[in-house]
This record gives C-alpha cells, structure tokens and sequence, in this order.
C-alpha cells in the first residue's frame, strides 16, 4: 500500500473500528502532533487494528514520563511514541556551550536511556522514538564532519548511538525518520512555513509515510508480519522466457537490462538470509526452470533458497493453494511477486489477503517500490530465522519419509528424535519472544511477548518455563515449543502454550505434559488449569485441553495432578 | 482567472477536505461560518489550496487570511 494522500487517509476516521484489536497508543512530542494521530489512526483502520490514541498536551513529554500519576500512566498504553523534533532540537543544541555541544550525543542518549527504563519498569510499554533527519545546517558546510562540536556531527552520532541503545533495550523500537525524511526529500517532508505558524514539523504529506511506518512497527510487534514471498521466474527474476530465449537469452547479469534482475535476485536472498521463505509458482517446464539456476554464471538465487519450487503447468492458482499448505501458514503472511498486472489482479482477487504488490512497469524501479513498502518489518529476530529455509527443505524430506510408512508408530520411531527440555535460558530467549509473536495456528491463548517480557518471566519467582529443543535424523529443528506456567497458591495455570506446526503429531504435547505433571508434582500443586481463547486462526488446539484429559470447569480446563499419568511418547530427552 | 471560478473552486476544495458535500461559502464566509474549519483543517485546506492552484502562500500572507474574500484574492495575485 503506498501511502495514501492525508486527506484520503483521514476519511478513515469515519469508518467502523468496531470489529478490530484494539491497542492503546499514546503520542507525546515537542510540536503539533494532531495529524499524526489522525494518520496512524487512520492508517490503523487499513491494518483492522482499533488504535486507541492518547495525545499528551503540546510540548508535555518530560512531564508525562517523568510524574508518577501523569495521564500517560493514567492511560496504561501498550505503545508510547516519543517524537522530538529536529527543529526544537536544533535550538536547544545552539543555546549549549562547546563542552556541552561536545557531549550532546552521549547526553541526549543517555536521557532516552532514562525514560525507556521509567516507562518500561512503569508500564511494561514499548516506546517508538523518532530518530533525527540529519541536514547539514549549513554552518560548516561539508567540513561539519571534522567538527565535533557541530550539529551536524552531534546528530549523527546520536542516531548512531540510538541503533546501539536499541540492541540493548528490547522493548525500544527506533522509528528510522532521517532515511524517510531523506526518502522523501527534506523539501517535501518539512514545510517551514507550518512550523512557522502552526508548531508542525514536518509536512502534511510526509504524515502518511510516518504513521504507515509507526504501524508497521505495531503491527510486527502484534504478530502481523509476512513470512513468505512468492515469485514469479520469466520477466521476474530475469529479463525474457527461459523456455523460449534459453539459458544464452535471459537478461540477467550484464547481457541488456540484467543488471536490474541482478539487483533483485540479490535483494531477495537477503530476505532469504533474514528469514523470509521464498518459493516459485512459475508456468515452465520444471526441468528447464531449474537447469537456469543450476547453470547460469549469472544467476545470483541458487535452487537451496527456495522452500518450495513449483515450476509445472498447473495453474497459478492451484500452485499458490499447495504452497500454503505444504507451508502451513496464512495467506495474510505472504506476498506474491510478478512482473505481469493480469496475473496480480487473478491472484489479488482469489486471494484477497496475499500482499500482491503493484510493481512499477520498469524493473529497474521495482527495489524503491519494494523498499519503500516496508513489507518485512518485525519485532524478533532469532538464530531460527537464518536455518528457516534449511530447516524447511529437511522438513520437505521427511514428509516424503513419511508417505513410505504405513504405520504411523514406526514412522516416529524411525525419526529418532531427540529433545532439550527445561526452562528458558538467555540464548532462548528471542526465539521463545519470536515464537510468541508469530504462532497463531498452535497457540492456546494468543498473548504476544516481546524480548523483554520474556526476560522477565524467566528471572520470576511467580512463574515457571518450559522450552523445548527437538532434533531427529534429518536435522535439528531448534526450540519448537514455549510454555510459560503461572503458579498460584494451589495450581499450575497454562499462561502460554506455543509449538511450532512443524512438529505436530509427534508426541511433542505429549512430552510437555510428562514435564509440566513432574513440574507439578515437584511443587505440590493440586491442579493444573489451562484455558483456550479461541480466535480465527487456532481452531486446531480446540480440543487440545481434552484431549489431554482436562474437564471444562467455569469455562477453564482443569487436571487434577493426582489424575495425571505419564504418556507416551517416541522422543528421548537428553 | 475570474473571481468568481477562484471561488467556485475553493467551494470544492472546502467540500472535499472537510468530507462536506453540502459546504456553500462566499466571500464573506469565515472559520466561524463552517462547522469543520478550525485551526488544523485550515492549515490542511491551506496546502490543497496550493497544491491546486500551483501557488505557494508566504507565511505573513497566511496570518492575514481573515475570510474565504481574502485567500480568493490572495489566490488571484498569484495566478496573474
């Protein structure tokens, strides 16, 4: 979605957010931040999200983080977005003395530092901060990168201290306002005549571009994120048709206008490296589609970075339908790339919640397009997304082992799995946060978790957790499954329950509930009670509480342990 | 370009920035005369109003807008 005009944007606020999350968001800044609202509002509609937003008062921001019944905390927001202007910032810094000027990086970090740890111990919230456009202003012209003491200078560094601080704060987001700022270009997305008047800081039109990338970030932090690309092969990933040009004939490399299926080749092998399984749904003759790969010096994708790769004479159609559920994930976590407007428009209409991105006639401008619709925002990133494609390509082996066997038992046996079962330790915890944000299929009650609640659920005394590791023959599939117990004073209450689909009839519930029952009994708890908050996407674990032999009891599923008995299962532990 | 097209135009820029099909201002149309027209609005309406015509206000020109007569005035100097 490219970012609609403000005025289009703002007849949002008319429609109905009756059916939609809703988010409590608050906004604190040191300009006018009335359009924001309405954009990220407005926007929050396109995404089905109701964001309920908090404004502070003009120019409120140390006072709302900083007093402890402040309205801010009033509120109790989820989402708190900082945004100190370059123009305040600006006057501020040309008030300081040299020594000042020196440390103003270090200082202004440091003072962010605070307010993030305020607002996180206060409200467990995550912060959004602006990070700042970085204009020469012209004082030392270009020789300002020699100048330490110089706005310049200053600015940049404090945007490269902020990148730092954000590896380390989990729950602090950098919303990246100088690259969009410089997207845009500072002439259009500051209008100093506003600012002038009206206190705004930046433009009506650079609004839109803001709020899509500050719901973006929501949106990613609530599990909405996309998890897979589905691309075309002929005019796509290269210029012509390896049936009819041949390996000599495709465009790519510097034979005609190569260099722009090149540039994208290596684009989506970095999506590839961050994650994002990618897959082919090509009309081609298998063989001659994959011999390209195999044998072009040019060709930058090898046949390993795809998942999946349906190159055959089946429509497009039914190709997309058996990706989605050899891949098991949602239509809304893909998208799907072609150069050809009548396939998109086919795809777009039989699959209304693929992302089906309108790429520009040109290929050479398909990367801007691309980059600039921020498609692959998110909260997390583990270990697990670098082996995702590898892991998959080992899980496409075994179901081909498992159509051998008729007999379901001997086939697990066969598997020889192994697994790591205990609490979550520090290297676990971004996978246990990722899988909380992104599992919505074997998920019992759907809470999302960033980094830094995982962190602190593992170092608390009220709760106990469970990760655990699975490897068979044919690889090591890492933390598939999270559990995170609450203990009361006489029960073991299911807080989360979360497992990867990958893994399902394994016995891997099964293993859980042996560790969770000696879990139990260890601590003496009389019962365990789970509960199941259904949603439109977890309908499989309905039953998973019963199945388990739990009774529905004032709408919560209960197990007294002494009822418990050990199950079986075809997984050793180490 | 006549006044009185100036007007009409801004009539529809009016209407479809404040979500208004009904909006009828004149000359002597104020902030006071049209339910949506405050503060904000206007500096939206301010910048279609530049976007359409292909104009830029100057901020002191901005200040002296006291009713629609006088952005339509405004709005003709520029084009001449």
């Amino acid at each position: 979605m490219t970012s609609p005009s403000f005025n289009i944007l703002k007849k949002n606020l008319k429609k109905d957010f009756k059916k939609f999350k809703n988010i409590k968001v608050a906004i604190l800044g040191d300009s006018a931040t009335q359009f924001l609202t309405q954009a990220i509002r407005a926007i929050g509609w396109e995404k089905q999200l109701d964001l309920e937003i908090f404004e502070a008062d003009f120019d409120q921001i140390d006072r709302q983080v900083l007093g402890a019944n402040s309205d801010l905390y009033k509120f109790r927001p989820e989402i708190i977005i900082i945004f100190e202007c370059y123009q305040k910032t600006t006057e501020l810094f040309y008030n300081l003395n040299d020594k000042q000027r020196k440390s103003f990086a270090y200082n202004s970090k440091t003072k962010i530092k605070n307010s993030y740890k305020i607002i996180n111990s206060r409200l467990g919230a995550k912060l959004v901060y602006f990070n700042f456009p970085q204009m020469n202003d012209g004082v030392f012209g270009n020789f300002a990168s020699k100048i330490e003491t110089s706005l310049p200078y200053q600015i940049k560094k404090l945007n490269s201290l902020l990148n730092k601080l954000s590896t380390t704060c989990g729950d602090l987001f950098i919303l990246d306002l100088a690259s969009l700022v410089q997207k845009l270009g500072t002439k259009i997305a500051i209008d100093q005549k506003f600012w002038s008047n009206s206190s705004l800081a930046l433009s009506i039109d650079m609004h839109p571009i803001v709020a899509k990338n500050v719901v973006d970030i929501i949106c990613a932090a609530n599990g909405d994120v996309i998890k897979c690309v589905i691309v075309d092969l002929d005019n796509t990933l290269w210029g012509g048709i390896i049936g009819d040009d041949g390996l000599d004939g495709i465009q790519i490399g510097e034979l005609g206008i190569g260099k722009s299926f090149s540039q994208f080749q290596l684009w989506l092998r970095e999506l590839r490296r961050r994650g994002i399984i990618l897959a082919v749904a090509s009309k081609n003759n298998e063989r001659v589609a994959k011999d390209a790969f195999k044998n072009h010096p040019d060709m930058i994708l090898s046949l390993s970075d795809f998942a999946i790769f349906a190159a055959n004479w089946n429509s497009k159609i039914d190709n997309i339908d058996n990706i989605q559920k050899t891949l098991n994930l949602s239509f809304s976590s893909m998208v799907f790339l072609d150069d050809n407007p009548l396939e998109r428009e086919i795809i777009k209409k039989t699959f209304p919640l693929i992302t089906v991105p309108d790429l520009p006639q040109d290929a050479t401008e398909w990367l801007t397009y691309l980059q600039e619709e921020n498609l692959f925002e998110t909260a997390s990133f583990s270990v697990e997304d670098k082996k995702r494609t590898r892991h998959l390509r080992q899980n496409a082996k075994r179901a081909l082992r498992y159509e051998s066997f008729a007999d379901e038992t001997l086939f697990l046996k066969n598997l020889k799995m192994v697994a790591k079962i205990g609490p979550f330790n520090t290297f676990d915890i971004p996978r246990v946060a990722q899988l909380s944000q992104r599992s919505n299929q074997f998920n019992l009650r759907t809470v999302r978790y960033s980094e830094e609640q995982i962190k602190r659920i593992s170092q608390s005394k009220k709760h106990l957790t469970v990760a655990v590791q699975l490897k068979d023959k044919f690889g090591d599939l890492g933390l598939i499954s999270a559990i995170i117990l609450e203990k009361t004073s006489d029960t073991l209450f299911v807080d989360t329950w979360i497992m990867s689909c990958r893994v399902l009839k394994r016995g891997v519930e099964d293993l859980v509930m042996n560790h969770i029952l000696s879990l139990a009994k260890g601590l003496g708890t009389k019962t365990i009670v789970g509960e199941y908050i259904p949603t439109e996407k977890n309908g499989l674990v309905k039953k998973h509480f019963p199945n388990l032999g739990f009774t529905k009891k004032k709408g919560l599923w209960q197990l007294p342990v002494s009822k418990c008995e050990k199950r079986d299962v075809y997984i050793r532990t180490n | 370009m006549e006044n009185k097209i100036i007007l009409k135009k801004v009539n529809n820029i009016f209407k479809d920035v404040l979500d208004d099909k009904k909006i009828k201002i004149n000359e002597k149309t104020t902030a006071s005369d049209v339910q949506d027209w405050d503060s904000l609005t206007h500096i939206q309406l301010v910048v279609a109003i530049e976007k359409f015509f292909k104009i830029k206000f100057t901020s002191s020109e901005l200040i002296k807008f006291k009713n629609v007569g006088d952005m339509v005035s405004a709005i003709s100097e520029k084009l001449k």
